[in-house]
């Protein structure tokens, strides 16, 4: 009775939500893709399209983080102060070499990620909060360490930055190496499994004897670790480490890209595909704006619909 | 004494809520000076009766007439001023506030000025909680008092607002021993003032000692009214149960085939002293291989935190549980599930099924690790388990990718089964497997019990269905108040001796008296 009924009504506003929710950020992307090729001039070539790629790159590898924090009812909104502090780690330490610079990163990064699993996970502080408190003090810390923008001449960390393999940047293929190694993790690893078992019902997992402490303070690690790459990618294309103004609101763009990509809020789900064409959403309605001379403020405001539009469309499958 | 006046008068009370009518046409008639009983096992109605006299729902049909009037209450607000209050089991006060301040609360005393009088209102509030045996500071915040003492400060701020009728909750469910007589003496109080006190408990003891009248609802019905001293213990758990005395019993109403004749071996668990503050107390237990142990109690005896604290879900004060004789370390949820302890908990939705992944990873959820190398898990190895578990189970499903949470709740509870089967366990502790499922399922799933038994595992039933209770376990340890009051094995494994030992009443002969029925 009840799928006939669906049949004869295609048009079911249910569905609409869901299939907008599902495919809704991929019609998205072809949308902008199309009305800039007609509208743009130059819009159509290599060359934007690797600039527009590289560009998005920090926001993807960032959100590919937040989607797995996400997937467990969590958000970490530390994420740009870690990038932030992955920049300054760089300039201070790239004096050693590119390499031990990127393990004193790591430390770093990791160490982030362990204080917000911590408190997550073992004193029970809301993720909301306790990201909260290293989003402010991380980037504090970041600027503790270098006051201000610092000009870097390294050639190993130049060509990170600009540098391509048969003409595609390495910011690009590092993204796709990791986009493709967390979608990896998420479908085929106990880890991942285990990740969203807990973001849908924390008390059943808890009683089915699953690791829930380690798995949540290994997701904050995770986001710290990622965010902390998009960091040094970030610089490295700068060839500068600017802690006052790296990452700022990457947080928020990281977010809604999850969020956009059909992720959602309320955990135990995580799309990996949906998060990166959330991501470059972002970017490319941030482009369309800039090249059509608009202000600023005018992305913001755009960002704000599709967030709107994407929350409205979840609403579609509801939490049970 | 002159006959006191009545208080409220409540007929024909109905409230339906989709698919259930959780209470059917249902009178109840109160005093001045009245203590009255109001039990009844889970879902008889008696929380909805509570609502609905409160103002938290709205009546489908009946009226309550209260001194007098007809109402209609809108909120619970508007019960309270009208004179209802009702003290629930959590304190519903504001912690950070001072004592004196939650006891005075919208009713504070103010000066000629209009500015709140402090020393006034805590120089009033110290007199007033001394009447309730608390001695505090009232300046301090309500939270730095115990629980109990938070508990007083509600029943004298409840009766301080000029109540007439008092409802209470299960008020002494985290009260001490000391406490609870301190309540009784207030309850007295209230009585002699010509306040009438409905009270909710589980605990017999606790009934007899202050209550005067009773109310017995089963499935939203009234079963029984009356004077509590006409109705002894017995009488009175039958009637809560649904269980005539002395009835005989049809057998193989279940699809359980009975014994399992446990070999004379080493118990698989054996748990011993378990206390868990205000839950348990000193609870042992033991369970040989093939053996179906029941668990048998009232509502709130400590069945569920038994079960809980056996699987390391619960913390435990004291005691300890061994598995085969390796004492378990650790007391959490994946130790006691490494030793080979398996928990089908009692809330399904919340606490088993995880309802928005698919029946395969369901399943596979707790065996995960095993089937995974460094990390990677075997599709290959997670079909087959998955395969054979729910051709084994009968697990009914559109394909093993359906979402669990479509399932019909039979469906879930096999899909949990299979969960902790394919981890291959050696004791299962079922806290009411049937619940809630339809009659097709229940009898598959009482089937599988006994088959499983007979594979030689140890399982601990527990179940308020009586009827499962009985014909399902070799043995049955009863609870009471968080104690172990008793345990029936062979023939004695009967409604009546199970009856008998939760009211408490361990007399050979039945007590060949009549349960008044309802009018």
């Amino acid at each position: 009775m009840a799928e006939a009924t669906l049949r004869t009504a295609p048009l079911d506003r249910t569905r609409v939500l869901q299939w907008l929710q599902t495919y809704g950020v991929y019609a998205g992307v072809a949308a902008l893709l199309v009305v800039n090729i007609v509208i743009t001039p130059h819009f159509l070539s290599a060359e934007n399209f690797r600039t527009q790629a590289v560009q998005a790159a920090p926001v993807i590898i960032v959100a590919l983080g937040m989607a797995l924090v996400i997937g467990t009812e969590g958000v970490d909104l530390s994420v740009g102060a870690v990038m932030a502090l992955a920049a300054s780690v760089t300039a201070l330490y790239l004096g050693y070499g590119l390499l031990p610079a990127l393990l004193v990163v790591a430390l770093f990064a990791a160490a982030v990620g362990l204080a917000n699993g911590a408190l997550v996970a073992l004193v029970g502080v809301q993720p909301i909060v306790a990201t909260l408190a290293l989003m402010v003090g991380g980037r504090g810390i970041a600027l503790v360490l270098l006051p201000q923008l610092k000009d870097l001449r390294n050639p190993s960390l130049a060509s990170l930055g600009s540098g391509a393999i048969a003409g595609i940047p390495y910011l690009i293929l590092i993204a796709a190496v990791l986009a493709l190694l967390v979608a990896f993790v998420v479908r085929r690893t106990t880890f991942g499994r285990q990740l969203l078992a807990i973001g849908d019902s924390r008390p059943a997992a808890q009683l089915a004897g699953l690791p829930v402490r380690r798995v949540l303070i290994l997701v904050y690690i995770a986001s710290a670790l990622l965010a902390a790459v998009a960091g040094v990618l970030a610089t490295a294309r700068l060839q500068a480490s600017d802690p006052t103004s790296l990452g700022n609101l990457m947080e928020l763009s990281a977010i809604t890209a999850v969020v956009v990509g059909g992720t959602p809020l309320t955990g135990g789900r995580v799309n990996i595909a949906g998060t990166v064409a959330g991501a470059v959403l972002i970017q490319l309605l941030t482009a369309t704006l800039i090249k059509h001379d608009l202000p600023p403020s005018w992305t913001q405001i755009a960002q704000a619909i599709v967030i709107v539009a994407a929350v409205y469309a979840a609403r579609g499958r509801g939490k049970r | 004494m002159a006959p006191p006046a009545e208080v409220l008068a409540v007929r024909g009370l109905s409230k339906t809520f989709p698919g259930v009518r959780a209470l059917d046409d249902v009178d109840l008639t109160l005093h001045a000076g009245e203590v009255h009983a109001l039990i009844g096992e889970n879902g008889a109605g008696k929380s909805t009766l509570i609502k609905l006299l409160t103002g938290v729902y709205r009546p489908d049909a009946g009226e309550i007439t209260f001194q007098g009037d007809k109402v209609s209450f809108a909120t619970p607000l508007d019960a309270q001023k009208a004179g209802i209050s009702t003290i629930y089991q959590e304190v519903n006060l504001i912690p950070l506030l001072s004592v004196a301040r939650n006891l005075f609360l919208g009713r504070e005393p103010r000066n000629r000025f209009g500015v709140l009088d402090v020393a006034r209102m805590n120089r009033e509030a110290e007199e007033i909680l001394v009447g309730y045996g608390v001695h505090v500071d009232v300046r301090r915040p309500l939270r730095t008092l115990g629980v109990g003492a938070q508990q007083m400060v509600a029943l004298a701020r409840a009766v301080a607002t000029d109540a007439r009728i008092v409802i209470m909750d299960e008020p002494t469910s985290s009260l001490e021993p000391r406490e609870v007589e301190t309540l009784f003496t207030v309850i007295r109080r209230l009585r002699d003032a010509g306040i009438a006190v409905v009270y909710v408990s589980h605990r017999l003891d606790e009934l007899y000692a202050v209550c005067s009248t009773v109310t017995v609802l089963r499935d939203g019905r009234r079963v029984h009214h009356g004077n509590l001293a006409d109705l002894d213990r017995l009488s009175l758990v039958s009637t809560m149960l649904g269980r005539d005395l002395g009835e005989v019993r049809e057998e193989g109403l279940t699809k359980f085939t009975g014994d399992h004749h446990a070999a004379d071996s080493e118990p698989v668990l054996d748990a011993a002293g378990l206390t868990v503050p205000h839950k348990l107390h000193d609870v042992s237990l033991s369970i040989r291989p093939g053996e179906v142990v029941g668990l048998g109690g009232l509502l709130g005896s400590g069945r569920t935190e038994t079960a809980k604290a056996i699987s390391g879900a619960l913390p435990v004060r004291s005691g300890r549980v061994t598995v085969a004789g390796t004492p378990l370390r650790g007391g959490s949820a994946p130790a006691a599930i490494r030793a080979g302890i398996s928990l089908l908990p009692e809330d399904r939705k919340s606490e088993g099924i995880v309802p928005g992944l698919s029946v395969r990873e369901n399943i596979a959820l707790a065996v995960l690790p095993r089937l995974s190398r460094f990390g990677l898990v075997s599709e290959a190895k997670v079909d087959s388990v998955v395969d054979t578990f729910m051709k084994r189970l009968r697990i009914k499903a559109s394909s093993p990718h359906q979402k669990v949470g479509e399932l019909s709740g039979g469906n879930q509870q096999k899909v949990l089964l299979a969960r902790w089967l394919a981890m291959n366990p050696k004791v299962l502790l079922l806290d009411e497997p049937t619940r809630g499922i339809d009659v097709g399922a229940k009898a598959e799933v009482q089937k599988l019990v006994d088959e499983l038994a007979a594979d030689g595992l140890g399982v601990l039933l527990i179940s308020s269905d009586l009827e499962e209770l009985i014909e399902g376990s070799d043995r049955v340890v009863v609870l009471k108040d968080g104690a172990v009051v008793g345990e029936l094995t062979g023939d004695d494994v009967t409604e009546d001796k199970l009856m008998r030992t939760i009211a408490g009443d361990r007399r050979p002969e039945p007590v060949a008296k009549e349960v008044a029925s309802d009018g």
